[in-house]
């Protein structure tokens, strides 16, 4: 694997990204859903920094997972429907390079429309600082530009990170973009619940099931683990131990599957 | 050191949904193709051409047999660095400029910065496509993506270029250019290794040739031996009176009027002169005389028509 071709790869990914209007306008849609919580939190007398808080966090997140599953599926499955794959692979770039390439661009990508996000989220909350009174500012548990936002933003990241380490993973193999989508949100949603999983035995009766559960708890990403949206809006303590085990175990499992989507990838025939 | 072989090649698809079987696109391959050589990978549609293509560039792996490129294993990356390659019907980014595509590739090639712009702007050159160099790849014909698709292929100067139809989607003008790349490419040392079913291209171009049919080598060789010397027979054509046709009409395997006094005689492959000179003694004038050699179509007829059906793997 070579870092250079890594790098040019991923460079291509985000000037394809750039010249896209889906992600960009994702990112507008973006900016007006925190716009539209703005105006919401001026009917929530007290409730508005937390509204907008959690409300921008919330579609940063989806706007992230939106582009990260629709793009990262798409990733390989695009090239090899378009067959623009066979030029590519034919250049001396190693067929891990591409791969590893294609998910640096997208998470660059991705980072630079969190970016764009974040930068908007703040410029809401310095316009609500100036707008609100200090009698009113002193009800707030956390500070409008509150640093933890920043740390709740990175972990979305991190999650996108992960989301998209999986979509890549089955674009490598499946032959249906849709069916990868699906895939791939399904590996979010159960991701965000395995924490219940764990704990399954304690409200069924049946023991396979329940061991059927610790294993999926234990194959499944835990996302749950990264979230910590709640605790930065209503000004709560991170459990930070388990936040940086949440982020070493996430990056440990975007590793297994770049992995194993370089394995399958390398042994794969492009008819 | 060869510059392409291949020695049993062999390369296996699963067929059928239910109870998957192996159905075998190309059998036992064996190539030795020389530096420098045009050579030309000859065959009906579907015969496997660009399977044994894809097997060299790697992009599908031999279910058997072994290829090597430059004497190294196709696939190497470093191989890659000395051969350029044109797939049938060829894709790009389309929202890439041409510029810009090959601007990329050449990075991928390692080109230096310093030197990408002029290498880009003279393949573009190269290919005709000078002038569009800066207009988005999804408003290009096909025609014009083929040139970009050579473009690309002859971007790193290379030693071996894999060209899969090139004259696919190409205007007269557009072959006729292809043509000439081909015999550029040629008298730089360049070994061009190309597949067409178009046979007056391969015979224009090529040193040597491969027949391939249902999945099997059917014919290979020089093309000077394949069309050979021989003549096979002598077509003339005169401006002569109907008596002094009769006088020669037994001669003849077959006559044709061709208009009013003209006559295309049909002749067999002994000497042409005691016909001409009767034709002459009666008044008439010879317009042409040329020989029949046995042509690559005729070849190539022979071995397709004669080839094994290709059948299941076993």
């Amino acid at each position: 694997m070579s870092l250079a071709a890594i790098r040019k790869v991923a460079g291509a990914v985000f000037k394809e990204s750039v010249r896209d209007r889906v992600p960009y306008s994702l990112v507008i849609f973006a900016v007006i859903l925190m716009a539209a919580s703005f105006l919401m939190s001026r009917l929530t007398a007290g409730q508005d920094l937390k509204v907008i808080k959690d409300l921008g966090l919330a579609t940063m997140n989806a706007m992230g997972l939106l582009i990260a599953i629709f793009i990262g599926t798409g990733l390989v499955a695009k090239e090899v429907e378009r067959r623009s794959i066979y030029a590519v692979l034919a250049k001396p770039v190693s067929r891990a390079s591409f791969l590893v390439g294609k998910y640096a661009g997208l998470v660059l990508t991705l980072a630079v429309n969190l970016g764009l996000m974040t930068a908007a989220f703040y410029l809401m909350l310095q316009y609500l600082n100036w707008t609100t009174d200090d009698w009113i500012k002193q009800g707030w548990r956390a500070p409008s530009h509150d640093p933890r936002l920043l740390v709740a933003i990175a972990l979305i990241g991190v999650q996108l990170m992960l989301t998209t380490a999986v979509a890549l993973f089955f674009s490598t193999f499946s032959t249906s973009p849709m069916l990868s989508m699906l895939f791939t949100l399904a590996v979010w949603v159960a991701g965000h619940f395995s924490g219940d999983l764990r704990n399954i035995q304690t409200a069924i009766d049946s023991p396979a099931a329940a061991v059927l559960a610790q294993g999926l708890y234990y194959l499944l990403p835990n996302l749950d683990a990264l979230d910590v949206k709640n605790e930065v809006v209503h000004g709560l303590p991170i459990a930070w131990n388990a936040v940086g085990l949440g982020v070493a175990a996430t990056m440990a499992y975007i590793g297994v599957l770049i992995g194993s989507a370089v394995l399958v990838f390398n042994r794969r025939d492009f008819k | 050191m060869l510059a392409i072989e291949t020695e049993g090649l062999s390369k296996d698809y699963q067929v059928g949904f239910w109870r998957p079987r192996p159905y075998r696109a190309l059998h036992d391959l064996t190539l030795a193709v020389e530096q420098g050589d045009v050579y030309g990978f000859l065959g009906p549609n579907g015969a496997g051409k660009s399977t044994a293509i894809k097997l060299l560039m790697q992009l599908i792996y031999p279910t058997s047999g072994h290829a090597r490129i430059l004497g190294r294993p196709a696939g190497d990356v470093e191989v890659r660095r000395r051969i350029g390659f044109l797939p049938e019907n060829p894709s790009f980014y389309d929202y890439l400029t041409a510029e810009e595509l090959l601007t990329y590739f050449a990075s991928l090639f390692d080109i230096p910065a310093a030197e990408r712009a002029a290498r880009v702007a003279r393949v573009l050159d190269d290919v005709g496509l000078g002038a569009e160099r800066r207009m988005r790849l999804r408003g290009y014909s096909k025609g014009m993506v083929q040139r970009v698709g050579l473009a690309q292929a002859i971007l790193n100067d290379p030693d071996v270029v894999f060209f899969d139809e090139p004259m696919s989607g190409l205007d007269p003008l557009g072959r006729r250019d292809v043509r000439q790349l081909l015999l550029t490419l040629r008298d730089r040392g360049c070994t061009v290794f190309f597949s067409s079913h178009i046979l007056s291209d391969a015979e224009t171009l090529c040193n040597r040739v491969a027949i391939i049919a249902q999945g099997r080598l059917a014919a290979g060789g020089r093309l000077t031996d394949i069309v050979g010397v021989d003549v096979l027979g002598w077509e003339l054509v005169v401006d002569a009176s109907p008596e002094a046709i009769a006088r020669v009409r037994t001669r003849a395997r077959r006559v044709t009027v061709l208009h009013e006094q003209r006559h295309a005689l049909d002749l067999p492959p002994e000497s042409p002169e005691a016909v001409l000179q009767i034709l002459t003694d009666a008044g008439a004038r010879v317009v042409s005389l040329n020989p029949v050699r046995k042509t690559l179509e005729d070849f190539f007829v022979q071995h397709v028509t004669g080839a094994a059906p290709r059948g299941e793997s076993r």
